[in-house]
């Protein structure tokens, strides 16, 4: 498919702007975010699963950000959703990309996101006992964690 | 006192369906690092695996907030320090790709040079240590690794005459590289890889008139060509199970379009696919950096001022992410400037990583001592797993 194809065909489906470039970037509200995915991988043909992650934006909440790429037309696209203030759930795109099942653990870990729906969301980098979720803004670099207390 | 008559003896039913929990790792040789995989054994045969990461994690997501441009480049090399000028690679391009900044026509071919340099090194350690981790079956195993050794020391003699360090550099930086090469390095550098080339071929005979090495690669850890894209597993893996995809080549960066290479596509997804496409990206690379000795332009190696105070670089608000094919595939760097001198945020997406999350969905139904083979063929560096 045709960069401006998917374009076209991604603002219209989800309503949204799609501005052009390399990736493309698409934001849907969170209730569509499956949803997205799948149609991503189904109808773009997006099926290399790149990356997930989430971006801290202080008081206007959680964004997730995922990254998918049609290989072989060289379309990317950059995925992402607002959770907005104080929302720590969304749904977990495991079902339509196995990769999502430790970048969406990583994501829990450091963001402490829960992922609805994933098959076995626990810490990966940090052991199971560490409080809190270092790559929220709140939390300062020097965060003392026992036994270092 | 040990009372013999009160201990309990425990029958294990060997035919039966009980599993065996092993640890292996996380002090496992064949991990080279720190990586613990719990096995469910039946028999000698894994029926599950769970996979244990983090050990050497340093939160470099969270660090890079708090360094700015100028610092964090050579902090990069840290993440995957077997290929640190790839590392290092991606996250000035993601910085330059924000601040619009122009990168001289010599620092580009220069970051070329070290980027094939370091694959080749990278390349040959894998190769050195996977063959001594199948181990006995290879006539002793560390022939090959000390041959792989002797190569690679060379390639790092030639970083440590062009930066001073052998295995975590600087070399990169904002707008440039940090240092131009010394005199005389181009014909060392020639020597070198000329050398290489004609050993290559020496390592090929040996391991593939060995039935052994056959034995144990082909048809063992195979990758279906749906499962690579799904997983997001890149690089040699990924070109391994059939994908015709090399970001060299489909998104040309740096200077990467002045230069001719061949991609090499195996379909067999197994062990032996994947050491074939790493055997054929050695030369290539060793031609780019021929090509690229032979073309080297003169100028400048940096558009930016010389480096006075850490806050100096500072880039626009916005956000890019650049990928470059490292050794082990895809390593990106997201970045998300909000116009001051360090990130907002940068997320590493680590070729490991996701090469890694491979091994869950491929390791069952093969016996323990496979584990081993299937781990040295994704050649995961844990520095760049855990980040």
């Amino acid at each position: 498919m045709h960069p401006e194809q998917a374009r076209a065909l991604l603002a219209s489906t989800f309503g949204v702007e799609v501005a052009a470039g390399v990736p493309m970037v698409v934001s849907v509200a969170p209730d569509r975010w499956q949803q997205l995915a799948q149609y991503a991988k189904d109808t773009v043909g997006c099926r290399f699963f790149n990356f997930l992650t989430a971006v801290d934006w202080k008081e206007q909440g959680l964004e997730v950000v995922a990254r998918v790429d049609n290989l072989d037309d060289n379309v990317a696209l950059m995925l992402k959703t607002k959770l907005g203030p104080g929302v720590t759930t969304c749904a977990s795109m495991t079902p339509v990309y196995r990769g999502a099942n430790w970048m969406e653990r990583e994501c829990f870990d450091m963001f402490g996101i829960h992922f609805e729906n994933h098959p076995d969301l626990r810490r990966i980098l940090l052991e199971d006992t560490w409080e809190g979720h270092p790559l929220l803004k709140s939390y300062a670099v020097d965060t003392p964690h026992p036994p270092y207390r | 006192m040990l009372d013999v008559n009160k201990t309990t003896r425990v029958e294990m039913d060997w035919a039966g369906p009980e599993r065996l929990q092993m640890n292996m790792g996380p002090q496992h040789p064949s991990a080279h690092g720190v990586f613990r995989a719990i096995l469910g054994l039946q028999g000698e045969t894994v029926v599950d695996v769970d996979a244990v990461i983090g050990y050497l994690h340093r939160c470099h997501e969270k660090l890079s907030e708090t360094l700015t441009y100028a610092q964090y480049p050579s902090i990069a090399s840290k993440t995957d320090y077997v290929a640190a000028m790839t590392s290092e690679f991606a996250y000035v391009m993601a910085a330059e790709a924000i601040g619009k900044f122009e990168v001289p026509r010599r620092a580009q071919y220069l970051r070329v040079i070290v980027a094939e340099l370091q694959r080749v090194a990278s390349h040959l350690l894998w190769l050195g240590t996977w063959c001594m981790d199948m181990g006995g079956a290879l006539g002793g195993g560390a022939t090959i690794f000390l041959y792989c050794i002797r190569e690679r020391e060379d390639v790092l003699d030639l970083f440590e005459a062009l930066v001073g360090a052998r295995l975590l550099y600087g070399f990169f930086q904002v707008g440039g590289t940090r240092y131009d090469i010394p005199d005389g390095w181009i014909e060392t550098c020639r020597a070198t890889i000329d050398r290489i080339d004609s050993r290559i071929d020496e390592y090929e005979q040996m391991l593939e008139s060995n039935a052994f090495f056959i034995a144990r690669t082909k048809g063992i850890g195979v990758v279906s060509r749906e499962l690579a894209l799904d997983v997001g597993i890149s690089g040699p893996l990924l070109r391994g199970s059939g994908v015709n995809y090399d970001i060299r080549r489909n998104a040309p960066y740096s200077s990467y379009a002045d230069f001719q290479f061949k991609v090499p596509v195996e379909t067999a997804g197994d062990c032996f696919a994947r050491y074939r496409v790493r055997m054929v990206e050695f030369r290539e690379a060793i031609s780019i950096v021929r090509q690229a000795l032979d073309t080297l332009p003169a100028g400048p190696i940096s558009s930016r001022p010389a480096l006075k105070s850490v806050a100096q670089i500072r880039i626009p608000k916005g956000e890019a992410y650049a990928r470059v094919e490292g050794p082990r595939g895809e390593v990106g760097s997201y970045i998300i400037s909000d116009g001051s001198a360090k990130p907002y945020r940068m997320k590493w997406r680590g070729a490991s990583f996701s090469n890694l999350a491979i091994l869950p969905h491929i390791i069952p139904g093969h016996k323990v001592a496979d584990v081993v083979a299937i781990m040295g063929s994704v050649d995961p560096v844990f520095g760049e797993v855990d980040r």
